[in-house]
């Protein structure tokens, strides 16, 4: 869960390097109009005039890491926004959105909390979903028996989570490496932490988290510029200006090298082997995604997967990535193999990492990385969806407007020489965690 | 708030059925497209058989690349389940051009991005790249349909990086476990009743041989259609198709044989023990597809009666079960009406905490009864309807989703234009159609059960569910 979550934020990153190099299409990088409404809210526009159909995105900084003292606010709060507005209970909610064939979506990350509304383009269909919308962002109502109710379901989620070896793995991985950093817990929240929260956590985030000057809205679709202006003063009509959301504090680095078996009734065991890795922003953050794409994170072209998979048929996936966040995310590696075999697994890993931090790639790597990140830019941003997303990522962590342009630029500027650098500076082999989920013998 | 992972109703379409393979459509002249739809598919046919499909869309300058086998899951018989899927793991390690992951490479290098996926009906193999590539792609596919090279060494570690990828999705998953043993149990003789993924004593006895017989009996231009999307021009992808492709000798493909399933004659019921954490309830009722119905028009009430359970948050299962009964964590109802042969619409969800899963299947059977009795109101089949009508629009925006729908309708042997009819036939469903076929096929003698009985953690037990969960020797 929470690994996706985080997988989905490094798509996003990667998408954002690729522009620059691209000598065959010219277009392929959208032109974003950006504005603040009167209240502080910063938007971001590209009119996509192809399909009959808007996508509309509003991001608040109220994920998981405002949770404070009780780990499941964020997303509660988030998840109950739909359930009882403006006196309309969830199935008429959701019943005004469907009869216009909206499709509605929320949700929280650990830094973002979101919103979404895709529409067809005819205002009578997209007038009344953002009515709809609108109701839900300024006047939910927080209905005690929905509070119960989603309270029970999540309670159940936490539950379940208990048994996925992947989801063990994922909570204790963030535990250990954040500490009492408010990174370090579950956005689904625990099962002591949820017996503690009732309404008036729920009530107080979203008044202090839900207003303008914290969030961001990314529109795409077929609109002109004064449309989409007035769409959104609409819609956040109503949404006090209030505060952008406190610094997060900064995150320390583990002191020292940790392993964390827990045992699990599985056939395979699952690794989860990392660091503190980047910011949104870090000087270094393209030098370090180039570096990771050619160690893990390319698939079948990486390291990992050539000795792991299919030099030595020891795993189906193997994987590594940054996920930079608002403060420092994690540099992260894992993989499931069976259970006899992960001591032989991880020391493959723990060599491969050891060796491309003293050496960094080869030439011929770094290029074929290179041409493959420049090269399938236009990929990344090949739909409405897609560039909404992106959208929602410039403005939340303030990356240059002209992000998606240079991107691909950005890439192109490093070297051999500083990646090799980067990775001596910012990977530290001999401090990782190491968390197994599996039965191990030993 | 859906917690709960639904499960995946994908998964069913396939290969053709004898019928519909012959009476191809278009048998056109070289060099001249058959067809352009209304919808802007552009159709042509090598004179060697295979169909080629071309979806132009010129809003970004990318384009996907899908080639469609009609072999999968279902055409499988005991002893070699999961062959399919170990031969499109195999068709990535080298032909007689190039070495193992070389086409991965020349694909990565050129910014694309590849993969494949194995289906009950279909095995398709595709590319996302820059669409002044896509040459590259059709020249490889091309090459590795008919010169795959299979060598022992490789498919030694290959069939184990399949073990893992079974012990992942599978038997370390308690929901997909028992959804595998569900299947198994919902099907008598249809074919359907076999993971994909295969049994892992399957895979463990499998054989280069096995692969090598799969390869030669269905890989060939006439059983396999060629689906491009994007920033393309139809003519030319035509030129490059009929340069690479067309010069592949055809063979002589053998339909599978029908297996079609028994008639239930009964209620099926079944529990799974493993460690897990929650319970889970899996029901599903034998219906007709598209490929095998009496009447069409039954399919799409059938679409629309799953709309009308759980067609959004606003449907009957989501309001009533975990909403006001509070019974359900998580509930759902689907239906493929694109399979192959026969196949279930499902039920599936988890009780809330001090409820139970009979109770789960007892609110489920209401809501089965009370649409049994009572037709469904004219605002609820608006809702379907409108959410049809807006998703064929919203579909627009993903090329490689547009490419699937036309490669697996092919594929399954219903014919791409099925995706054009298919807005016009769910306008067309009556209130009372939904009940007719909610009537007529929500019986208990066509009903499946499965539930998963959550088993603690226990050391002692623990070498048991081990060979439950399909642990082979080491």
């Amino acid at each position: 869960m929470l690994n996706n979550v985080f997988k989905t934020i490094v798509k996003t990153m990667s998408l954002v390097v690729l522009l620059a190099m691209l000598v065959t299409s010219v277009s392929a990088s959208p032109e974003i109009q950006h504005w603040k409404t009167s209240k502080g809210a910063k938007v971001y526009f590209v009119p996509s005039n192809d399909i009959p159909m808007v996508d509309l995105r509003i991001v608040f900084d109220a994920g998981s890491a405002r949770d404070e003292k009780i780990p499941g606010t964020a997303l509660m709060t988030n998840g109950l926004l739909a359930e009882g507005a403006a006196g309309k209970g969830a199935q008429v909610l959701a019943e005004k959105f469907e009869a216009v064939g909206a499709q509605f979506g929320n949700g929280a990350l650990k830094d973002m909390a979101w919103l979404s509304l895709r529409s067809l383009r005819d205002d009578q269909y997209l007038q009344p979903a953002l009515k709809n919308l609108q109701n839900i962002l300024i006047k939910p109502d927080f209905p005690k028996i929905a509070f119960q109710r989603e309270l029970e379901r999540l309670k159940f989620s936490v539950k379940a989570k208990k048994q996925s070896p992947d989801a063990i793995a994922s909570d204790r991985f963030f535990a250990e490496m954040y500490g009492d950093h408010p990174y370090a817990s579950p956005g689904t929240g625990t099962e002591e932490s949820l017996q503690k929260l009732n309404l008036q956590h729920l009530k107080s985030f979203y008044k202090k988290y839900y207003v303008a000057s914290n969030a961001v809205v990314s529109i795409v679709g077929q609109l002109t510029k004064a449309e989409a202006e007035n769409l959104v003063n609409d819609l956040l009509a109503g949404l006090p200006a209030g505060n952008p959301a406190a610094e997060l504090p900064e995150v320390m680095a583990l002191q020292q090298a940790k392993t964390i078996y827990i045992d699990f009734p599985s056939a395979q065991s699952t690794v989860m082997m990392g660091q503190v890795g980047i910011a949104r922003g870090d000087e270094d953050y393209f030098t370090l995604y180039l570096a990771n794409h050619a160690f893990g994170g390319s698939g079948f072209g990486s390291r990992l997967m050539h000795e792991v998979r299919e030099k030595r048929g020891l795993a189906y996936s193997t994987y590594s990535y940054f996920s930079p966040m608002r403060q420092a995310g994690p540099f992260q590696i894992g993989l499931q193999t069976r259970n006899d075999q992960v001591d032989e697994a991880m020391k493959i890993i723990r060599a491969e990492l050891d060796k491309y931090v003293a050496e960094g790639p080869g030439e011929d790597e770094l290029q074929d990385s290179l041409k493959n990140i420049t090269g399938g830019f236009p990929l990344r941003i090949d739909s409405n969806k897609k560039i909404t997303e992106y959208l929602s990522v410039i403005g939340f962590y303030d990356l240059p407007l002209d992000y998606l342009n240079t991107f691909v630029a950005n890439i192109n500027k490093q070297t051999r020489v500083k990646v090799n650098d980067a990775l001596k500076r910012r990977i530290e082999p001999k401090k990782m965690l190491t968390v197994i989920v599996g039965t191990n013998k030993s | 708030m859906k917690f709960v992972k639904k499960i995946s109703m994908l998964a069913a379409f396939a290969g053709a059925s004898v019928l519909l393979m012959s009476c191809q459509i278009q048998n056109s002249k070289p060099d001249i497209p058959a067809t352009v739809s209304d919808s802007g598919v552009h159709t042509f046919m090598l004179d060697n058989g295979m169909k080629i499909l071309v979806q132009p869309d010129h809003r970004s300058p990318v384009a996907v690349s899908q080639v469609w086998y009609k072999v999968g899951g279902s055409y499988e018989y005991a002893g070699i389940t999961g062959v399919s899927h170990a031969l499109e793991h195999m068709m990535f390690k080298g032909t007689k051009n190039l070495k193992p992951g070389e086409f991965s490479e020349i694909i990565a290098a050129n910014g694309g991005s590849e993969n494949a996926f194995t289906g009950k009906d279909y095995t398709a193999y595709f590319q996302r790249i820059s669409s002044d590539r896509l040459e590259l792609c059709l020249k490889h596919e091309a090459d590795r349909m008919r010169n795959l090279q299979l060598d022992e060494a490789e498919f030694k570690k290959e069939i184990e990086v399949i073990k893992e990828e079974r012990r992942t999705r599978t038997d370390d998953n308690p929901t997909s476990l028992t959804y595998e043993r569900f299947n198994a149990a919902a099907f008598i003789n249809s074919s359907y009743q076999q993971p994909i993924i295969g049994w892992m004593n399957d895979l463990d006895n499998m054989q280069l041989k096995d692969l090598s017989q799969w390869y030669a009996t269905w890989y060939a231009p006439n059983n396999a259609t060629l689906v491009v999307a994007g920033d393309v021009d139809p003519q030319q992808v035509y030129t490059w198709a009929k340069k690479y492709f067309g010069v592949l000798k055809p063979s002589v493909i053998e339909a599978p044989k029908p297996r079609e399933e028994v008639e239930q004659m009964g209620e099926r019921r079944i529990s799974l023990k493993a460690p897990a954490k929650v319970p889970y309830l899996l029901m599903g009722y034998k219906v007709p597809v598209l490929n095998n119905a009496d009447d069409a028009s039954e399919i799409y009430a059938l679409e629309v009666l799953a709309g009308v359970l759980d067609g959004g948050n606003s449907s009957r299962l989501s309001q009533q079960l975990i909403r006001k009964s509070e019974i359900a964590t998580s509930v759902s109802a689907g239906y493929d009406p694109y399979a192959r042969q026969q196949t279930l619409f499902l039920f599936d969800g988890a009780p809330r905490d001090g409820h139970t899963v009979k109770e789960l299947e007892q609110a489920i059977k209401k809501q089965i009864v009370n649409i049994q009795n009572n037709l469904p109101s004219k605002d609820e089949l608006d809702r379907v309807k409108a959410q049809v009508m807006a998703s064929s629009v919203y579909e627009k925006d993903s090329v490689f989703y547009q490419a699937m729908q036309l490669g697996t309708l092919e594929t399954v042997g219903l014919g791409w234009q099925k995706k054009d009819e298919y807005l016009k036939k769910i306008q067309q469903v009556t209130a009372r159609q939904v009940q007719a076929v909610a009537k007529k096929y929500l019986q208990d003698d066509r009903l499946t059960v499965a539930v998963l009985e959550p088993q603690a953690n226990d050391e002692n037990k623990r070498s048991e569910y081990k060979s439950a969960g399909g642990r082979h020797a080491q």
